[in-house]
């Protein structure tokens, strides 16, 4: 029955819009950002807009052969996609170019490509493919160490870069064990490991083990008729000091000096719009000087004139800020709730466990992206080089995001096909 | 497989996604909308208020030969704050510092102001500023400002000229129009010209990218204001004469005031030693400056306009006219000296060998003492009390204008001294006091000095037999006449006109007469009409004075020249007035041996030049 339809049927024309919309916003900014330089001819293949139009026709391509392809076949070679992945990030290490201290580029030619951009695709067909196993617990410690340990591998070679940014981002994947059933005491443990994680950083080891032991103090004091209720709250006390002496430990002695000012920026601990500051400085600037309505479109000063670093890529943000406002602000992050909206209703709708799974995993990637990207711009997020999905210049992530989306809109599209 | 076991908690990424959302829009929503100063520091981040500065007006002699012009410099600027790590060393060997000097600009510069721009090197050549524009964008912090210098093309009338430098304290708390660092005119004309010189900066607003490069004008310049450039000055110095003028100077102390008697236009003020203008321009000013001023021949003291010396002899002349316009002498008059006038044993004016006595003319022709010493006697003695004898005396002299400034465009002067009745009671008592206390005044000396210019312009107000036009140094501005009536209305003085023939004649007789004390200094063809003057010097030989106009008839020229430790004033001075006078009026010059006398005689000795 599937052989008289055409290409396109059943396809989710609310994403392919929000898509088609964000390309196009994406692009007029990264021309925007490149404006002024000089430079005449802005859509020659030497320029960044130029090569953008490129990647943008290139990943339709990608699109009418992942429509084309029948969606059997990524339930099929998930796992076959996983090993190539995992291969691709070892390989990177042995022979990859290595771009700002990081080997994380294959150049071929002129062209490089980011394999960490597609081990997203790969790990997330695996973790789709285990987790819609037939008859599958989560309750099991075993299932879940497997889910972890596919999740964790190419985080593993990727801190080996190293590249901590494309690292949280896989880390992401975990929310979508949360939607298949892990215990939410586990989101709980994660959301207060990230507490005790900013108060060690906000107000040293010494301070943080106090707090804590003081509240354990209290809470023991109040349980004191509870005696069974003792021996866990002494554990955890045990464990929570743990932590922040790793904390204390990790950032003093693991994390490099830029890194720790990163944080420290966030935190408010350190002000210095010269130095360590400058990027996230100027970058506020520019937003903020886009005011209510903007400056409008090419007239954008910070951006065009470089006060703003990587104002195509990580920080095209700024562009969008200063030449279209606030307005523009609200109309970017508003296609952005309404493509993370629109993922999870239609991921709810799937009838089998892979597309469901798959469409979550789309969702809790562009999200990391999303907020990471504008949160380090406005300053709510240490600096953390990710591209903004759809919109940041670049080859790889616009195809590794196009092609995860498509994948989703094909499984969509084919979900009436399934048998489950 | 089951879809619906855990659907509830998709909840859970609608409230996670909302909610980050959320805090991305209040984020946005304060930096973007409620907090005003990221627009303020986008601005600051690349507009940049460049001034521009308007040319500054040159300045041409009588005859259109340009004077003063203007060249190209750079000054480096800093603003501290944009000042990032830069390669410090590499700076210093471009612009040619050493770092010390270097960390002290710097310092300065941040004294000033961390964010407004202020000099840090100031006037680069035009070589030095090309190759630092080049590399300008690896020193973030750092800009080219253009300014202009100025240019003395003919090396001569430093004094009158003056200098530009950047605009002193004193007048920066006064002025809004000027910044610091704004050139500002310091002596001279430059000094007294200073508003219609400087003209009016404009303002360009200009935007600058990250490295600090120029990328064109803030919204098509809609917020520039253009400069105006200064307006052209025309001097009525004759720079032939000056330079000439200066040249007769050379290694001798002293001054030359040359003024036309018609307009009181000045034609030359030479002050000696002189100093090439071009010296106190650009970088080298500093040095230069501190090395002439603590030279002990002054070079930087304008004497044309500040040494006060007696007059001298020359001042006969004013007491034979007020003599006979108080109709104490009158031509025939006549006085015998017997080497001298004796007033008591104690008291006595002494007077050089010559035949006695002698009438009006011959006493000025031959300056004898003793002659005015009766007059000068005579004039207080007519009235009932030597104070009022000696006021109206003074009023006639003051007429001259003497005494008092005479408010010119001339950036300084001096009084001068005409001593008043308060002046002599202070040093002898009331009424304790006559005209043979004070007799010194009958032959210019006692308490009485003068500036070479008021010499210069007694001596036009002689030639224009009566009346004088305030000197000045300007002609035109803008191409316009000047317009003041301080210039162009004739100030009286109050002898009558029919006294002055008698007068004149006796110059002329210095001249052709065979005792004539300037008879030396003939010129031929050319009627001049001089008064020898010898101002006793306590500090040394005497100053050579002389004052004279010509030609007689309509006279053209009339100067004042004062030659220090020279002597009798018929041996350097008359002699340079006669070569002044016939280089002016028929440009050639008839006795190249006086000449060549002159021009290599040294007054100033080479031992102290070694010092």
């Amino acid at each position: 029955m599937r052989n008289n339809k055409s290409l396109f049927t059943n396809i989710d024309w609310t994403l392919v819009s929000i898509y088609l919309v964000m390309l196009f916003f994406g692009w007029l900014n990264i021309y925007a950002a490149n404006f002024g330089e000089g430079t005449h001819d802005l859509l020659s293949m030497s320029t960044e807009p130029g090569k953008q139009l490129f990647w943008i026709g290139s990943s339709f391509i990608w699109i009418l052969l992942i429509l084309i392809i029948d969606g059997k076949f990524y339930t099929t070679f998930s796992y076959f996609m996983y090993a190539i992945t995992i291969l691709l990030l070892i390989g990177v290490l042995v022979v990859g170019k290595e771009i700002g201290g990081a080997k994380s580029w294959y150049a071929i030619g002129s062209f490089s490509m980011q394999p960490s951009e597609f081990a997203k695709i790969g790990t997330l067909l695996a973790l789709s493919k285990y987790l819609s196993t037939l008859n599958i617990n989560l309750d099991l410690m075993s299932t879940k160490i497997k889910a972890l340990a596919i999740i964790m591998a190419p985080i593993f070679f990727i801190m080996l870069q190293p590249d901590a940014g494309s690292a949280i981002v896989f880390a992401s994947l975990f929310l979508v064990l949360f939607r298949e059933g892990i215990s939410g005491v586990y989101l709980v443990l994660i959301g207060l490991a990230i507490t005790l994680f900013l108060l060690t950083l906000t107000l040293q080891v010494q301070t943080a083990t106090i707090i804590v032991s003081s509240l354990c103090l209290l809470f023991g004091i109040l349980l004191k008729k509870n005696r069974k209720s003792l021996k866990p709250a002494f554990l955890s006390l045990i464990f929570a000091i743990g932590f922040i002496q790793s904390v204390g430990y990790l950032y003093n002695e693991v994390l490099r000096t830029h890194q720790k000012n990163r944080i420290d920026l966030i935190l408010g601990k350190i002000d210095d719009v010269h130095g360590a500051g400058y990027n996230l400085h100027q970058s506020k600037i520019a937003i903020g000087s886009g005011g209510f309505s903007g400056k409008g479109f090419l007239e954008g000063t910070q951006t065009k004139f470089n006060f703003v670093p990587e104002q195509s890529t990580d920080f095209i943000f700024c562009t969008i800020g200063e030449e279209w406002g606030f307005l523009g602000s609200l109309f970017t992050i508003g296609l952005f709730l309404l493509l993370l909206f629109r993922l999870i209703h239609l991921a709810e709708r799937q009838r089998s466990t892979f597309s469901r799974v798959f469409g979550y995993g789309v969702a809790s990637i562009l999200f990391c992206h999303f907020f990471i990207n504008i949160g380090m711009t406005v300053g709510i997020v240490p600096v953390i080089g990710i591209p903004l999905p759809f919109f940041s210049y670049g080859g790889s992530s616009l195809w590794g995001f196009s092609i995860l989306l498509f994948i989703f809109i094909k499984l969509d599209a084919y979900r009436m096909d399934i048998l489950h | 497989m089951g879809t619906g076991k855990h659907s509830s908690r998709r909840v859970f990424f609608y409230f996670l996604f909302g909610v980050s959302t959320l805090l991305l829009l209040i984020s946005l929503f304060r930096i973007q909308i409620l907090d005003p100063s990221y627009k303020l520091s986008a601005n600051s981040n690349v507009i940049k208020a460049v001034t521009v500065y308007p040319e500054r007006g040159y300045i041409y002699d009588r005859n259109g030969a340009l004077l003063v012009s203007n060249q190209r410099a750079y000054d480096l600027m800093v603003t501290p704050r944009q000042v990032d790590e830069i390669d410090t060393l590499d700076l210093c060997n471009l612009i040619g510092v050493d770092k010390a000097y270097f960390n002290k600009q710097f310092k300065r510069a941040k004294k000033y102001s961390n964010h407004r721009a202020s000099i840090f090197l100031k006037e680069i050549s035009k070589q030095t500023a090309a190759q630092l524009q080049e590399r300008l964008y690896e020193f973030p912090g750092f800009y080219l400002q253009e300014r202009t210098m100025r240019e003395y093309p003919h090396k001569s009338a430093a004094h009158v000229l003056g200098y530009v430098s950047q605009v002193p304290d004193y007048v920066l708390e006064k002025s809004t129009h000027y910044k610091k660092n704004d050139n500002f005119g310091m002596t001279g004309v430059e000094n007294s010209y200073e508003k219609e010189l400087r003209g009016t900066k404009g303002v360009q607003y200009l935007i600058r990218d990250v490295y600090n490069r120029p990328k064109g004008s803030f919204q098509q310049g809609k917020y520039d204001s253009l400069a105006m450039n200064g307006q052209d000055i025309e001097l009525s110095l004759d720079i032939e004469l000056q330079q000439y003028a200066e040249e007769l100077m050379k290694n001798k102390k002293g001054s030359i005031v040359a003024l036309e008697p018609s307009t009181g236009e000045i034609l030359s003020l030479v002050s000696s030693p002189y100093y090439d203008p071009n010296l106190l321009v650009g970088r080298s000013r500093s040095p230069n400056f501190n090395r002439m001023y603590k030279d002990e021949n002054m070079p930087l003291f304008d004497r044309s306009l500040l040494a006060e010396y007696p007059p001298g002899s020359t001042f006969k002349l004013l007491n034979a006219l007020v003599g006979l316009q108080e109709d104490v002498i009158y031509s025939g008059t006549k006085f015998s000296c017997d080497e001298g006038w004796r007033f008591s044993p104690k008291l006595k004016i002494g007077c050089h060998p010559h035949a006695s006595p002698l009438n009006l003319t011959q006493s000025i022709a031959q300056s004898c003492n003793a002659y005015y010493c009766y007059t000068f006697r005579r004039i207080i003695e007519k009235y009932p009390n030597t104070e009022v004898g000696y006021n109206r005396w003074r009023d006639h002299i003051l007429s001259f204008g003497l005494g008092n400034f005479l408010n010119n465009d001339l950036y300084t002067g001096r009084k001068g001294r005409v001593p008043d009745v308060d002046f002599y009671n202070h040093q002898y008592g009331k009424k304790r006091w006559k005209a043979p206390t004070v007799i010194s005044l009958s032959i210019g000396q006692d308490a009485l000095v003068v500036s070479p210019i008021q010499m210069a312009n007694m001596c036009a107000a002689i030639a224009n037999q009566g009346h004088y036009y305030t000197p000045h140094i300007v002609r035109k501005i803008d191409g316009k006449p000047l317009s003041d009536s301080t210039y162009t209305i004739p100030k009286y003085t109050s002898i009558d006109k029919k006294h002055f023939k008698t007068v004149i004649r006796g110059m002329e007789r210095s001249y052709t007469s065979r005792y004539g004390t300037a008879r030396g200094a003939r010129i031929k063809d050319i009627e001049i009409c001089g008064k020898t003057g010898t101002a006793e010097n306590p500090h040394g030989e005497d100053h050579s004075i002389f004052i004279a106009f010509a030609p007689k008839d309509n006279p053209k020229i009339a100067l004042a020249v004062y030659v220090e430790n020279a002597g009798w004033g018929s041996t350097w001075a008359a002699p340079i007035a006669g070569l002044m006078i016939e280089k002016y009026l028929s440009n050639q010059i008839s006795n190249p041996e006086l000449e060549n006398f002159i021009l290599s005689g040294n007054l100033i000795s080479k031992d102290d030049e070694k010092q």
